[in-house]
């Protein structure tokens, strides 16, 4: 009778440890959220702190300096939600994730939002369970060569090996780029960025493969910037932004409209410098941004003083950008506002 | 006969008991604890299953296997069957898995007999040779794995590029974009010569089995080499010559940014395999070396008495008592090997967890994505342990 019970049982047992493991990445449980309500607003306010998930370490959107401290565009995105909640750039936490766990981390629950280099896709808007919160940077898929090679434009490229990251929407347009344009390759796929990095100036790859972005972040950390040219081909449309789970519309809103925020200030000159002084600035629509009237921090949950707070912290749209981009090599570009020619950065009335 | 080494306390039957219903009786206590342990997890595996699918409908999260059969777009380095970008995730997958058999399997191969000589070399009587395997496996022991794979794949970076590229010998290029060597056009004459090849081996077999049968009758020995070359090497042989002997070698050529044409080791896969191989090796050496110690050497003596060669005495009587010891931590190590190979991630060898991880990563089924990565390695140590198991039981010491 015990003899036969006892595999039985460990099978059972067995079975259990599997399905444990399996449904380890399994959501706490939570109630849908009603019409109204925030379950990640409540959970932050609840903590006390914003979770953030960031990349782990691009020069320009997020490292953490020589005292640990997180910098970049993509850090002061989170730095902003903190503010605009507790008026206190410090209360965040970054989680480093990488292009392969982001997706994972912020389902979830493990981060309350992701500023993360993130492309926007349908897929990732609907399948994957997101929201992505707007634009604020309009990027592209370039490729790096060393200038030793001699090459000028993409199209030489053709029987070379490219370096590149998995589990990124980058992957797939190197194979789109290649078949439309029947130029053959070999991919190096290589998840850690320093690998990857390291495997291109080795001399594994003959070209390196990102967002023109990170191209210029890499490049900008090299010993001798020089030895790399970014190639003028953009493969692709890169729009990256913020974004959050799905379902969470009034985080969703918060989000969206600090950026718009971010962008309106900058369209009205109002800045970290002279941010006090606009205050008595008579113009309604500089009154409504920074709360003076219209009670608009209200409607998003927040203090209406909101953007004062932010952009005399962290600066607008065009401070942030100049702060952590510029140095790095990037141009304004298309991230230039919609009133400077080939502009894009826009945002909808702040009222 | 395996009854003899069974465990001895189940060779007698208890005596049977009519069941009482009563706590007092053993058997009832023991039926309610496994109803109530049963149950337990019965209800922890719903609980868990029902809020994974309850979470994953509230956020809309796609579920189910359907992307299996969508346009993968993935880039692959190296394939064994043909893959392009536009064939479905479930080819993409199929990839990876024949990409980690095809590190594990040649990788157990290899690392058996580098760990066997090494373990064979630690117990010679020569004092440089012992103690230099025994460095080896010390070394190699206590340094972790991912230092190793990446210690080995920086190296295979630091060879010179394409045009520089080392040529030791006529057609065979080493430069950091892998090992270029010339290779054989296939053709029908050569898949006939293999199957004849096999065909050898079966008779090969027989005859042996036919020798040995004639030795029991009238005590001769007989000579089963002549035989064996004749079949293994020299019918191959003539079945190529009869069909043509076609011999076209296709030979590495330095053309635009690389090397066209012949056979690639890349270094991804090179570094993978000679980590996996090296380190593992450490461990099977010891297995090995174990395993010869473990049988006295009384046996030596005694069969040497007999009359027995060298050869004979290894072959019939020492190896069997070794592998008695060998076989299972052996079963381990070859495990080990295998699932060590997911490491290729870091070092950008596009195994079954790699393409896994981008597969999930594009489509956001992180469940279903894990869930066919456990899968596959389950099955792949599963089918180990079977085939080892087997083995065991086949050569294990049958006690008369």
């Amino acid at each position: 009778m015990r003899k036969p019970a006892r595999p039985f049982l460990r099978r059972v047992l067995g079975a259990a440890a599997l399905a444990t493991v399996v449904t380890m990445p399994a959501l706490a449980q939570q109630p849908a959220p009603a019409a109204g309500t925030s379950p990640t607003l409540d959970a932050i306010r609840a903590r006390g702190t914003l979770i953030c998930g960031v990349n782990t370490g691009l020069a320009g959107f997020a490292q953490p300096d020589s005292q640990g401290v997180w910098r970049g565009f993509d850090v002061d995105y989170c730095r902003a939600v903190a503010i605009a909640l507790f008026n206190d750039p410090e209360r965040v936490r970054f989680v480093p994730t990488t292009a392969q766990n982001r997706f994972t981390a912020l389902q979830s629950g493990e981060v309350d939002m992701l500023s993360r280099n993130t492309t926007w896709t349908l897929s990732r808007d609907t399948s994957l369970g997101f929201d992505f919160t707007g634009i604020n940077f309009y990027d592209g898929q370039g490729f790096m060569v060393k200038a030793s090679l001699g090459v000028r434009t993409a199209r030489e490229l053709d029987g070379a090996t490219i370096c590149v990251q998995p589990g990124t929407t980058t992957e797939q347009n190197l194979t789109d780029w290649a078949r439309s344009n029947r130029i053959n390759f070999r991919p190096v796929v290589i998840e850690r960025l320093e690998e990857v990095v390291q495997a291109y100036l080795s001399g594994r790859c003959d070209a390196y493969t990102t967002d023109v972005s990170g191209l210029a972040a890499t490049r900008s950390v090299q010993p001798r910037p020089a030895d790399h040219v970014i190639l003028p081909d953009v493969i692709s449309k890169e729009p990256l932004g913020p974004l959050v789970r799905h379902g969470d519309q009034r985080f969703a809103d918060l989000l969206r409209w600090i950026h718009f925020g971010l962008l309106t200030a900058e369209e009205l000159g109002v800045t970290s410098q002279n941010v006090q002084q606009m205050l008595n600035d008579n113009r309604p629509d500089v009154q409504r941004l920074l709360g003076r009237t219209g009670g608009l921090g209200q409607m998003l949950g927040v203090d209406n003083a909101f953007m004062v707070n932010i952009v005399s912290r962290l600066g607008n749209y065009g401070q942030m950008f100049e702060r952590n981009l510029t140095p790095i090599g990037i141009q304004r570009g298309p991230n230039a506002l919609w009133t400077t020619p080939g502009g894009l950065q826009y945002a909808p009335p702040f009222r | 006969m395996s009854d003899a080494t069974a465990d001895p306390r189940y060779r007698r039957k208890p005596p049977k008991r009519p069941l009482r219903l009563s706590w007092a009786d053993e058997r009832v206590r023991g039926i309610v604890w496994q109803i109530v342990v049963v149950g337990i997890v019965g209800s922890i595996i719903w609980w868990l299953w029902s809020n994974t699918v309850h979470n994953l409908e509230v956020r809309r999260i796609a579920t189910g296997f359907g992307f299996l059969q969508r346009e993968a777009g993935l880039p692959i380095a190296e394939s064994v069957i043909r893959y392009d970008p536009t064939d479905t995730y479930l080819r993409a997958l199929t990839v990876g898995v024949l990409n980690t058999l095809k590190v594990s399997l040649i990788g157990i191969v290899l690392a058996t007999i580098l760990g066997t000589l090494i373990g064979i070399a630690r117990l010679s009587k020569n004092y440089l040779v012992a103690k230099l395997a025994a460095f080896y496996v010390e070394v190699i022991r206590d340094l972790p794995l991912l230092l190793q794979l990446l210690f080995w794949y920086t190296i295979m970076q630091g060879f010179p590029g394409p045009r520089q590229a080392l040529n030791p010998v006529e057609g065979v290029f080493l430069s950091n974009r892998g090992l270029k060597f010339p290779a054989l056009v296939w053709e029908s004459a050569h898949t006939a010569a293999l199957l004849a090849f096999l065909a050898g081996i079966v008779l090969t077999w027989l005859y042996a089995r036919a020798a040995r049968a004639r030795q029991m009758a009238d005590g001769q020995p007989r000579k089963v080499w002549p035989a064996a070359v004749a079949l293994l090497i020299g019918l191959p042989l003539l079945v190529w010559q009869v069909m043509g002997a076609p011999w076209q070698i296709d030979w590495p050529a330095l053309r635009g940014f690389n090397f066209q044409g012949g056979m690639t080791m890349s270094p991804e896969y090179a570094a993978l395999l000679i980590g996996l191989v090296t380190y593992t090796a450490g461990f099977i050496a010891e297995v090995v070396r174990a395993g010869i110690l473990s049988v006295n050497q009384g046996q030596w003596e005694a069969a040497q008495a007999l009359g027995l060669r060298h050869g004979q005495v290894l072959r019939l009587i020492v190896m069997p008592q070794a592998l008695r010891v060998i076989i299972p931590p052996m079963t381990s190590n070859y495990l080990n090997l295998t699932k060590n190979s997911s490491l290729a991630v870091a070092i950008g060898y596009q195994d079954i967890v790699s393409i896994a991880n981008t597969t999930l990563n594009q489509t956001g089924q992180a469940i279903e994505g894990i869930a066919i990565i456990m899968m596959v390695y389950l099955t792949i140590s599963l089918s180990i342990s079977l085939f080892m198991n087997w083995y065991n039981a086949k050569i294990a010491l049958v006690e008369r």
